[in-house]
């Protein structure tokens, strides 16, 4: 924490992650799992358990090693750190299900270089004390599942008209399927963004009388 | 597996891009890809990177597979990759310094661009042999280079249209790469297919 500015209370440090730095859409950070995952509900909340761990077990570690470790090498070892998680997770989801590994492949072993991840400890865990850095991981990570299964829901929904693998509509639904191939994973997100970008865009400029009384 | 060496250049180059199809080094593509001059500095110094990578880890694999070490195998691929970075950053330095600055913040973070960690694990997974994991890692970084400039190009000209205020900044540029990728869909089929 930068000295001088306003110690977050234990509250705040949750939420933190979750929505006002939501990794997936304020920061912008670790995309390529995002949209390369995103097809289906499933597969993104798979991935963003997953990334869940990483973060909470490298978060512990750098964390607990903060004053041990020398400058110097301190990136090298958070990413060796990052990786033996990464390692542990990958065999994990190979022994719970075959199916989500096979579909996940090489993104599993990738989320070593999660910008996100690395960031994290970067600029929390190796300030803080394990307790307040294990919370704003949580927060985190649970702030970047969330982003993870809004993309791929919406993904889903649009692209194969399922939800979990359940049909939402008759069978008479034209799948549109460009949402579920790699441009779809632009466009949601772009979408997200958007609509982020008019609420914050709302919220700053006050409203106007002429405004106030305009219901859409 | 016996895709021929210009299938896999095709293949990886156009039909599945790192960038555009497999989503993989996004965070330079949506970051450095502002300016055409950087881009292509960028781009070669990741192609390096990559080839490097790829060689190595074509090494290790062996290695690691030959001493039944299969869980060192990622961490392994990363020591490389870090190490391979910084050699390309001690020799900017030395011959470039104007472009070590320009590049930034994004030339450490090579590091972790997935792209170059993706073309280690692809070529291991695919167990592609010594030339064809050559030819994948060069393809590679020509794919992201081109995706790169393409971008780079692409956003250039954006900065001189009029936008609402709303759509500015990295959604704009997301929706962008999304009509780029709609446009390199064309190429599916080419190359190392289905």
């Amino acid at each position: 924490m930068i000295p001088g500015q306003k110690q977050l209370s234990s509250l705040e440090e949750l939420l933190e992650g979750i929505w006002k730095q939501n990794p997936v859409f304020v920061m912008v950070l670790g995309m390529c799992p995002v949209l390369a995952v995103s097809v289906s509900a499933v597969n993104a909340l798979s991935m963003g358990l997953a990334t869940l761990f990483v973060l909470l077990g490298s978060t512990l570690l750098v964390s607990l090693l903060r004053n041990v470790v020398p400058r110097e090498v301190r990136i090298a070892t958070y990413i060796l750190i990052i990786a033996t998680f990464v390692t542990v997770v990958d065999y994990l989801i190979q022994a719970i299900s075959l199916a989500v590994y096979d579909a996940l492949g090489a993104f599993i072993q990738l989320i070593v270089v999660n910008c996100m991840i690395l960031g994290r400890a970067e600029a929390h865990a190796s300030k803080n004390p394990p307790g307040r850095a294990l919370l704003n991981a949580l927060g985190m990570g649970v702030g970047f599942a969330i982003g993870l299964f809004a993309i791929g829901a919406v993904r889903e929904i649009l692209g194969a008209g399922k939800l979990f693998g359940f049909a939402l509509f008759g069978p008479d639904f034209q799948p549109w399927v460009i949402m579920v191939l790699p441009p779809g994973g632009f466009f949601v997100l772009g979408a997200w963004l958007l609509l982020f970008n008019w609420l914050n865009s709302r919220k700053a400029t006050p409203v106007k009388p002429v405004e106030g009384h305009a219901h859409v | 597996m016996s895709e021929s060496l210009s299938q896999i250049f095709i293949g990886t180059l156009l039909a599945n891009n790192l960038v555009l199809a497999m989503f993989l080094g996004l965070c330079p593509f949506l970051g450095v890809s502002a300016r055409l001059n950087t881009a292509l500095p960028m781009g070669a110094a990741t192609t390096f990177v990559m080839l490097v990578a790829s060689l190595c880890a074509f090494g290790l694999n062996w290695l690691v597979t030959t001493f039944n070490l299969e869980f060192l195998r990622l961490i392994a691929y990363i020591v490389i990759i870090a190490s391979a970075v910084q050699l390309v950053e001690m020799v900017l330095k030395k011959y470039s310094p104007v472009l070590f600055r320009a590049l930034g913040i994004y030339l450490p973070l090579i590091t972790t661009n997935c792209a170059v960690l993706g073309v280690a694990l692809f070529q291991t997974a695919r167990d592609y042999d010594f030339l064809q994991s050559v030819t994948f890692a060069v393809a590679g970084g020509a794919g992201f280079t081109l995706a790169l400039l393409l971008m780079a190009g692409l956003r250039e000209r954006l900065n001189l249209a009029i936008v609402p205020n709303v759509v500015q900044g990295t959604a704009l540029s997301l929706m962008l790469a999304g009509l780029l990728s709609l446009a390199f869909m064309g190429f599916a089929g080419l190359g190392a297919g289905e």
